[in-house]
């Protein structure tokens, strides 16, 4: 039992803090925002230069070899920064279903491209939240997907179809992909449609859909952590700037406290991640439990946090202007991305055994 | 990172957990699943006996001490066969958890060989004589004096608060030493024995109908001119190391306490149907996870401690955990529904989960209110600056 980052994990932590913070700028990421929802030069330094964008896959598939505890690190880095990147996506989502449910063949041929950032992915789960849904058949896919995160801009599809898991290639013909005005401007959304498109489908369904869930949801809490400790560390040098009455507000009680709430919260929702992380990586019996306690916790965290930003800084918290809306928005977009809080905290409660015979 | 524990630290906990349960199922068997610090005192007394002289008593401490000179993993450990076995918790646990730590760290060899055997081996139970009714909050606001005379110090003055006194053979007191000093300047920490006609225990009647808390009178008491911490002056600065000391294992064993009250809630939950209810599922959700982020940040802090770094997460798990049981308290009667408000019989004297209800008002007020914990975190945690001291008398 070390419940801290090795010496190993420190240096990735360091080096992905560092690496965020001189690349991932509120400029570049508003750039971003206003084209495509993705900056391709960051993506690129981040997959190719870096190199530790396959962090999770295996290294014969040209990735790193490592596990959980370091996607988190990276992800919680890129929240910490609101960073415009299919991250979640294609690392967190739609890798890990064909980690888990391709062939070997398939494995082979698509993991290196999107470890190496020449394919950006994204994954479709069409039956959460998501009517009317995509039926395979015959080895066609028809139906739609309403919400893929990055869907405008991603290269390939992996889709969570009612009865398979299917691989769509961007350009495949009978598929339709209309990009949505989101709120959360540094994820947005597409619609896809599928008109009997003529697709490959994963060997193993189930598998596919359980490790991407497990693991976006992780990527999930991971960027809400770090989107929440940037709401609280720059809400803090903020509330010492600011002069009213004479003294600065961060000396008012009433501010004080709201701040301290906003770390008693973050404290536990850093557990939480890191928790789930190390469960899924160790294969512990309480994988399922951490994960979805860590999404419904540091997703409410972030909301909280990310809300407070908003009011402590007062009126200029609401301009366009300042980044507190990025975090605002992504805090948003967090907690309804694949499971709200409450429908995680519902799964919390079954494995809780309330359904148990009294 | 890592969670899981080591071969050899299951072996560890295999021996742990035998003895246990021997012990729990055989000659204490009248003490196992006790939650109450109250009941039974003297039975409770022969089980910290048992432990100290089974070598289970303060698993953590140097063996010269009569400890066991455990790992963390090892400690962690015990805390938790401890509870699975349905051990009662430990009538000493101020003596465990505040007055051996402050010894073992402030304490001269002499004080160390004296104080930290007797209470490992369960002979010593410790109270602890902070507050007072003018030092809340303000703890440095102290006014209970001491001064030598000859070979003793002597000490006058009132403390309030004082868990277990009733029980206690010692207390360790904060007393202004340096006349016409004020604030933390000027206090030092004393070890006082209790049974003495200087001293007088006044049990407070508290909002559950017990009485667990008493107010302690000094009155030319008296304590041996070398039952000191530390030099005189340096009160302030040994009663907040102690401060550190209340996060340590022993918030996993109180976090064990904790689940079996959840435990509890959850069981009245499915007897009475109220587990199907959406609203009451989430609020059980949320204290299921509320108290496995307990866990995990009690595992953060300690392999910090381990470390040699203090993380300051530690700050804010004070005001976690007394809230966290405070909602608790609130989910249990709002799933019990009227039925919690009654009990059978003239006694004021409630069952585990209302009493939990109403105790758990006190944790959010004792060892620093929640108002103050926001306080210390902001200013020691986040950088904000100090509240501004008023003049008021």
């Amino acid at each position: 039992m070390h419940f801290a980052f090795t010496d190993e994990q420190a240096m990735i932590a360091e080096t992905a803090k560092t690496f965020f913070a001189e690349n991932a700028t509120s400029e570049r990421t508003r750039a971003a925002m206003a084209d495509t929802g993705i900056d391709k030069a960051l993506w690129q330094a981040f997959t190719s230069e870096l190199g530790l964008a396959g962090v999770a896959i295996p290294e014969a598939l040209g990735g790193v070899g490592l596990g959980m505890v370091e996607l988190a690190i990276f992800a919680e880095e890129a929240g910490r920064h609101t960073a415009a990147l299919p991250l979640l996506a294609s690392l967190g989502l739609a890798a890990p279903a064909i980690l888990a449910g391709g062939t070997d063949e398939q494995k082979a041929r698509f993991l290196p491209r999107i470890a190496s950032g020449e394919l950006m992915a994204s994954f479709a789960a069409v039956n959460m939240g998501g009517t009317p849904g995509a039926t395979l058949s015959d080895g066609t896919l028809t139906g739609a997907a309403l919400l893929v995160p990055h869907g405008a801009s991603t290269d390939l599809f992996v889709v969570a179809a009612d009865n398979g898991v299917a691989i769509v290639e961007r350009g495949a013909l009978g598929l339709g992909i209309t990009p949505l005005t989101s709120m959360d401007q540094t994820r947005p959304y597409a619609r896809l449609d599928f008109g009997g498109v003529a697709v490959e489908t994963l060997a193993d369904p189930r598998a596919a859909v359980h490790a991407a869930l497990t693991t976006g949801w992780l990527a999930i809490a991971a960027d809400a952590l770090g989107g929440a400790q940037a709401c609280l560390d720059r809400t803090v040098a903020y509330t010492q700037e600011r002069i009213q009455f004479g003294r600065s507000i961060g000396s008012f009680q009433a501010v004080k406290h709201r701040l301290a709430d906003m770390m008693v919260a973050i404290e536990q929702a850093r557990s939480a991640v890191y928790w789930a992380a190390c469960a899924i990586d160790e294969r512990s019996d309480e994988a399922a439990f951490a994960v979805h306690a860590a999404k419904a916790f540091a997703c409410d965290t972030y909301t909280h946090c990310a809300g407070e930003m908003i009011q402590l800084h007062g009126g200029i918290g609401f301009t366009w202007e300042h980044d507190a809306h990025l975090y605002f928005k992504r805090a948003r977009s967090n907690a309804s991305l694949l499971g709200t809080p409450d429908w995680h905290r519902e799964q919390v409660a079954g494995l809780a055994g309330l359904d148990d015979a009294a | 990172m890592k969670l899981g524990f080591s071969p050899e630290e299951e072996v560890f906990r295999a021996e742990a957990a035998a003895w246990l349960k021997a012990e729990l199922e055989g000659a204490f068997a009248d003490v196992r699943g006790l939650t109450s610090l109250t009941e039974m005192p003297e039975r409770r007394r022969d089980w910290e006996r048992r432990l100290g002289d089974a070598g289970w008593s303060c698993v953590g401490w140097p063996r010269a001490y009569g400890g066991r000179d455990a790992t963390l993993a090892q400690q962690v450990i015990f805390a938790e066969e401890y509870a699975r076995a349905g051990a009662p918790p430990r009538l000493n646990h101020i003596g465990i958890e505040l007055a051996g730590p402050t010894i073992l760290a402030f304490g001269s060899e002499e004080q160390k060989a004296r104080f930290l055997p007797a209470i490992a081996r369960g002979e010593e139970i410790w109270c602890q004589g902070y507050s007072e009714p003018g030092a809340g909050s303000d703890l440095a606001n102290v006014r209970t004096r001491a001064w030598r005379e000859g070979g003793d110090w002597v000490i006058e003055g009132q403390k309030v608060w004082t868990s277990l006194a009733q029980f206690s053979d010692w207390i360790f007191v904060i007393a202004r030493t340096e006349e016409g000093s004020k604030g933390p300047k000027g206090l030092s920490f004393l070890l006082v024995p209790v049974d003495q006609s200087g001293v007088t225990v006044r049990p407070i009647h508290q909002i559950t109908g017990e009485a667990e808390f008493n107010e302690t009178f000094f009155d030319d008491a008296r304590t041996a001119a070398e039952s000191i911490l530390g030099e005189p002056g340096d009160g302030w600065k040994v009663a907040m190391g102690l401060l550190g000391f209340e996060r340590g294992v022993s918030t996993l064993a109180q976090q064990m306490g904790f689940r079996n009250e959840l435990d509890a809630v959850i069981a009245a939950a499915r007897a009475n149907g109220e587990a199907k209810n959406p609203l009451i599922r989430q609020r059980i959700a949320k204290a299921e996870i509320g108290l496995k982020l307990m866990r995990y940040g009690a595992l953060r802090m300690l392999t910090d401690a381990e470390g040699g770094r203090l993380n300051p997460s530690a700050l804010t798990y004070k005001i976690q955990w007394a809230t966290w049981r405070r909602d608790l308290g609130e989910l249990a009667m709002d799933v019990l529904g009227q039925a919690g408000e009654t009990v059978a019989g003239h006694e004021y004297a409630f069952p585990a989960l209302p009493n939990l209800f109403l105790y758990s008002r006190a944790d959010t007020i004792y060892g620093g209110t929640n108002e103050i914990q926001r306080n210390i975190i902001a200013e020691r945690a986040l950088g904000l600056p100090r509240e501004p001291r008023g003049d008021l008398k």
